[in-house]
């Protein structure tokens, strides 16, 4: 997607959102499959200043407190450099206040001088509620607050804040018409986008565009029990079991006591998750995109048939699950791809229920909880069993509730060997039981 | 062990199955709640129980039946119910919104803003084009056509000055018999989006825009393109003004002046939008072809993708290649889909491509191809970096892959007539619908907007889906697109479209397009239903 390597520059002062942009962009490159990570230079100087007193050592004036802040960021680059240069990763974000242009312009000739992209990432915000709940969110629970009560640490953060404002040259109009940016105004209300460079840049620029911090819950759940499951098979397009319906009728409760504001469902278009949508009596959407992954020539086969049949790529799907593609079928690799479009959408969404499939939620899943490609695979999403996933601070909250009607188990963990020399009962040896 | 594994993945990955919608997809809109696409088997009971439970959804459902709802029947047992529902043996439903996204619940109005010769209509011309390409119902109104209606002959600049009353209560006229059409679109034609092509450079006029849409409940999203560039709107005015009607009688030097003069008429009452006066509404401006955008309050997710798409287009010239594969192995023998190999000739193809490409000196070409062998080895022949690309992969024939029509016939003969009655939305079982490679073409096309000189090389299917949203052609014009094997087809954008040059290179391959036969009913013999196949060994 990229040749050289993108260094992302975050830009604003303290409270404006500047380390949950750079955290759920990470996250979502990451996903998409872009090797990316993110330098929050305050780490480094928490790291180097061991204690945090008060606000005084943002002060400008403050000789000491700004030669470790210097220091710090030149570190915190040492390590971007690292990164992208001998590490391989793609892109880095460099989360900092960045505000004067002094230090912006040292941070644009690092990267010309080691092949970088550079693209800034300015978060402008006047809200004083916006600023107060952010504090509140993530800035009371921070290493430097830890022994502070709240009041005391909201009044020491507030002038913290007021240090950075007498230095602080946003990007300009006219100044910075050269250089690569986005500014984002009143937490997405506005941006003004300048100079996009390529590809990445353009994505990067589409997904912040779709994001927003109003409070929301997504829940994830697959499909009620369906008869395929029962059978112990993968794949195919059958309907719900007896129990796969009450779950259906148990959903349907479970939401209406919920009381969810506005809520969306989402389907795929297989027969299993439509007639759970349907038992809840509400609206839905279909979503081809949805349907859960595509097992080619192992369609509705046993994993013992898959063993009898084809044990090398049942070996080599052990191997390497994320990667693997069933012969005429999809990888999990796949799939994230094609369930892109369906997160970004649930980015601009708010209160979601998607009733989806086993390799699908974990997909979704993987996203939302910043799973690596290793993990995702093994996720564990059991039949019927609500996942309520909310975000908060720079995460999100997961309850996980079982809606009490019993399912087979469809988890098949990762076996001990993986060798394609393997003995079927080796082989065999993690399935789930089954009819 | 490894050695194993790496000959393995050469058997076994070269045959992919298309992922259904490789990085944008859609979803079908919420109201046509319908059964599902997929089947586990073909068998009459299975389908009865999806009928049913769609009868059972009916009763509640909220979408309105009729046209919309495409159903396969017996005409001889068909009947009608007391809600106008015909009943009766039904073989299957066809979803025909199989995956179009629902990008908006109310119509929305683009309204362009912006002096002339700033790209206004070259937008609202492009913008239409992509968003019914994707499947969303869009239409342009261009009030400057209204007016040269209205006024017959062109005159002079002084027609546009703002002192000119009589000028001025025609040009309002044509606004407001412009928005009346506007209305009866949304209205009578269920149009989606409407793009309102004027200069809208006045507050009042605005106003009555937003009041006109704010009366009918539709959203409105504001595209103003500013430009102070002297030479881009000396292009401008070289590329689409002198060869406009209005200076069809006139010298070059003559248009070029009136036209400026007429662009300073604007200037005297132009207000931009105002980042404060018009802070809660919806817009994206545009600067200086887009080296900066400014977007204020994005509304709903078609809004959101209308902005992808303008801050992806650009104007450097460029030309787009786009070709097939090489003929190959499953070509010659008549069969469709599968993951076979180069033919003879099919090779010497690859080997004339890369003379061709060579010879017209493309500065820094792109190369694309798919995941399947026939597009990677002829690719392999151009001895240049290429990207694979899974999206393009060609369509997914499902239970039909790699047979020939004559099988498709023998084997299943109604899906064969159901695919000529619908070409555009029918899935083949298990497999795909052009609908879906739209969907799933998107991402390319966005792609390709952002390159410069790119050259696909791609399958059929594919290539209709592509050629159809360079050169506009509809979703019923789509499938039967005429792209032959062993053509290059060389598209390079002017004016408001696209000029289009046909090379073929001179290898001799099998015709491999189909037309649609005159009858297309499931009971049809089978020599009608193969009158149109082209020979093959």
């Amino acid at each position: 997607m990229t040749n050289c390597p993108t260094l992302i520059v975050t830009v604003g002062l303290p409270a404006r959102g500047k380390t949950y942009i750079s955290k759920k962009l990470t996250r979502y490159l990451n996903w998409i499959g872009v090797p990316t990570k993110e330098f929050n230079v305050g780490q480094y100087r928490r790291e180097c200043v061991k204690i945090y007193k008060s606000f005084e050592f943002f002060s400008p004036d403050n000789e000491e407190g700004l030669k470790i802040r210097r220091h710090c960021a030149m570190a915190a680059l040492n390590d971007v450099r690292q990164y992208l240069s001998v590490e391989g990763g793609q892109v880095a974000v460099f989360d900092a206040t960045n505000t004067t242009r002094e230090r912006r312009g040292a941070i644009v000739k690092f990267a010309e001088q080691n092949g970088f992209k550079v693209f800034f990432v300015e978060s402008v915000c006047e809200d004083p509620d916006v600023i107060a709940q952010n504090i509140v969110q993530v800035k009371l629970g921070s290493p430097d607050y830890i022994h502070c009560d709240t009041q005391e640490a909201i009044e020491d953060f507030m002038k913290r804040i007021k240090c950075y404002e007498s230095s602080y040259q946003p990007l300009d109009e006219v100044l910075d018409r050269d250089m690569p940016y986005i500014k984002i105004m009143d937490v997405g209300r506005r941006y003004l986008v300048n100079r996009v460079q390529d590809h990445i840049q353009s994505r990067i620029v589409y997904y912040l565009m779709n994001i927003h911090i109003t409070p929301r819950s997504i829940y994830l759940s697959r499909h009620g029990e369906s008869d395929l499951n029962i059978k112990g098979r993968i794949g195919g397009d059958s309907a719900l079991s007896a129990r796969g319906k009450e779950y259906g009728t148990c959903l349907r409760k479970y939401i209406q006591e919920q009381n969810i504001k506005d809520l969306k469902v989402w389907t795929s278009q297989m027969k299993r998750t439509i007639q759970t949508a349907e038992c809840l009596g509400v609206p839905y959407e279909q979503w081809k995109s949805l349907n859960e992954i595509d097992a080619g020539v192992c369609e509705e086969m046993m994993y013992e048939e898959i063993q009898e049949h084809y044990p090398l790529e049942f070996a080599l799907r052990d191997q390497d699950k994320y990667r693997y593609r069933y012969p005429k079928g999809e990888s999990y690799e796949d799939l994230v791809q094609r369930l892109e479009p369906v997160i970004m959408e649930l980015e601009r969404q708010e209160n979601v229920l998607v009733i989806c499939h086993q390799a699908v939620m974990r997909c979704l899943l993987a996203y939302f909880l910043d799973k690596t490609a290793v993990e995702l695979p093994y996720l564990k999403c059991p039949l019927h069993t609500v996942l309520k996933l909310t975000p908060l601070a720079y995460g999100c909250k997961v309850e996980s509730i079982y809606l009490g009607v019993d399912a087979v188990n469809t988890h098949r963990e990762r076996p001990e060997n993986v060798s394609v020399q393997r003995s079927t009962e080796a082989a065999l040896k993690t399935v789930p039981a089954h009819f | 062990m490894q050695i194993a594994y790496l000959f393995v993945c050469l058997l076994e990955c070269s045959r992919t199955r298309p992922a259904e919608g490789a990085v944008e997809d859609g979803k079908v809109e919420e109201k046509k709640r319908n059964h599902p696409g997929s089947f586990v088997d073909d068998s009459p009971c299975q389908d009865k129980k999806c009928f049913e439970l769609t009868l059972a959804q009916r009763g509640r459902s909220q979408a309105p039946l009729g046209s919309h709802i495409w159903e396969r029947m017996k005409p001889t047992e068909m009947t009608q119910d007391g809600g106008g529902v015909p009943v009766g043996k039904r073989l299957r439903f066809q979803r025909p919104y199989a995956s179009v996204p629902q990008f908006t619940n109310s119509p929305t109005m683009i309204v362009m803003v912006g002096l002339p010769a700033r790209g206004k209509t070259y937008i609202s011309k492009k913008l239409t084009r992509y968003l019914n390409w994707i499947g969303v119902t869009t239409k342009v109104f261009n009030v400057g056509q209204y007016r040269r209606d209205a006024t017959r002959a062109y005159n002079s600049f002084e027609f546009f000055k703002p002192d000119n009353a009589e000028a001025m209560k025609i040009r309002k006229a044509c606004a407001i018999a412009a928005l009346k059409d506007v209305w009866e679109y949304f209205t009578s034609e269920q149009g989606q989006v409407v793009v309102f092509d004027a200069t809208n450079t006045t507050p009042q006029r605005r106003e009555l825009i937003l009041s006109f849409a704010k009366e009918n409940s539709y959203k409105v999203f504001f595209v103003e393109s500013i430009c102070d560039d002297p030479e881009i709107i000396a292009e401008n005015i070289k590329q689409v003004k002198l060869s406009s009607p209005d200076y069809i009688d006139c010298d070059k030097d003559e248009a070029v002046a009136d036209f400026l003069k007429r662009i300073e008429c604007y200037k005297l009452t132009y207000v931009a939008l105002d980042d404060n006066k018009d802070r809660n509404l919806s817009y994206i401006k545009i600067f200086n072809v887009g080296s900066r955008y400014l977007v204020n309050h994005v509304q709903d997710h078609i809004q959101s993708r209308i902005v992808y798409y303008l801050m992806n287009i650009h104007v450097t010239p460029r030309s787009i290649y786009l070709c097939r594969h090489g003929e190959s192995e499953l070509n010659l023998v008549g069969r469709i889909g599968g993951d076979s190999g180069l033919s003879a000739r099919g090779a010497k193809f690859a080997s004339a491509l890369q003379t061709y490409v060579r010879k017209q000196s493309i500065s820094e070409l792109k190369v694309w191809t798919s995941h399947m062998k026939r597009t990677i080895q002829t690719a392999e022949a151009l001895g240049v970096a290429y990207e694979q690309w899974k999206a393009l992969n060609e369509i997914d024939a499902g239970v039909c892959e790699e047979m020939s029509y004559e099988e498709i016939q023998e084997n299943y003969p109604e899906e064969f007539a159901l695919r000529d009655q619908d070409k555009y939305r029918y899935r083949y079982p298990k497999g795909e619908s052009y609908e879906d490679l739209v969907q799933r073409l998107e991402p390319v096309i966005m792609e390709l907007e952002r390159q410069e000189n790119v050259l696909v090389i791609c399958h059929q299917a594919v290539m209709r889906c592509l050629l159809a949203y360079f050169l506009d052609k509809s979703a019923v014009e789509l499938p039967y697109l005429k792209c032959p094997l062993h053509t290059v087809l060389k598209l390079t954008p002017v004016a408001y479209g696209c000029k289009v040059e046909s090379v073929f290179l001179n290898i001799e391959a099998v015709n491999t397009h189909r037309d649609k036969p005159e009858n297309v009913d499931v009971d049809r013999e089978p020599e009608e239903a193969l009158e149109t196949v082209p020979a093959h060994i």
